[in-house]
């Protein structure tokens, strides 16, 4: 599924918005969740997961190719953690009652 | 953030409906989750992907007795963020 398909399946379920509605909002959602991220916010979607934003240090790499030793600058990684529904749900595992 | 505040900003800044930026929200999550579940990968562009991938059985040992034991299969959830959310946390206008 692709986030065209997404829309779609919203537009589907709402059939009072617009497409172009359903367009906006659904890439509001994910614009929100970046500018979250973007200002090292943790997010967290109960009974789905959350996204942090890990920094790593500035370190000395190599080119594998080369075996040059390069400077690799600082920098900030999303992660994703699934949360405990979710990941019971993906396995095929009973969800509990009353998880999340 | 939560998704309480993600259904603020779409109502306050976006201009719909309280209702209706829940419903889309909610729902946005649900069908996400439904795919998933069906083991059918979801593909989000300017954020990443969601991949589920399978997990081979595998020998393990418990690490308090040395006992072998047998770690099932699984089938576990991977996140691969997009290059454009990758580079907006390194963009430097926000950086901490």
């Amino acid at each position: 599924m692709t986030k065209r398909d997404l829309i779609d399946e919203i537009n589907k379920r709402f059939p009072h918005l617009s497409h172009r509605d359903s367009e906006v909002i659904v890439n509001a959602i994910f614009d929100a969740m970046v500018d979250a991220m973007g200002q090292g916010e943790r997010i967290e979607i109960r009974g789905f997961g959350s996204f942090v934003v890990k920094h790593r240090r500035a370190r000395e790499g190599r080119n594998p190719k080369s075996g040059e030793i390069v400077s690799v600058a600082a920098k900030r990684v999303p992660f994703f953690k699934v949360g405990k529904e979710l990941r019971l749900r993906v396995d095929g595992k009973p969800v509990p009652e009353g998880t999340e | 953030m939560t998704k309480a505040e993600i259904i603020a900003r779409i109502y306050e800044k976006v201009g719909f409906s309280k209702k209706d930026a829940t419903d889309v929200v909610e729902a946005t999550f649900d069908i996400i989750k439904g795919c998933l579940e069906k083991g059918e990968k979801v593909k989000v562009s300017g954020f990443g992907n969601f991949v589920v991938n399978t997990k081979r059985p595998r020998k393990g040992r418990n690490p308090q007795t040395g006992d072998e034991i047998i770690i099932a299969g699984r089938k576990v959830l991977t996140f691969k963020p997009s290059q454009i959310l990758k580079k907006s946390l390194n963009s430097g206008a926000s950086q901490s």
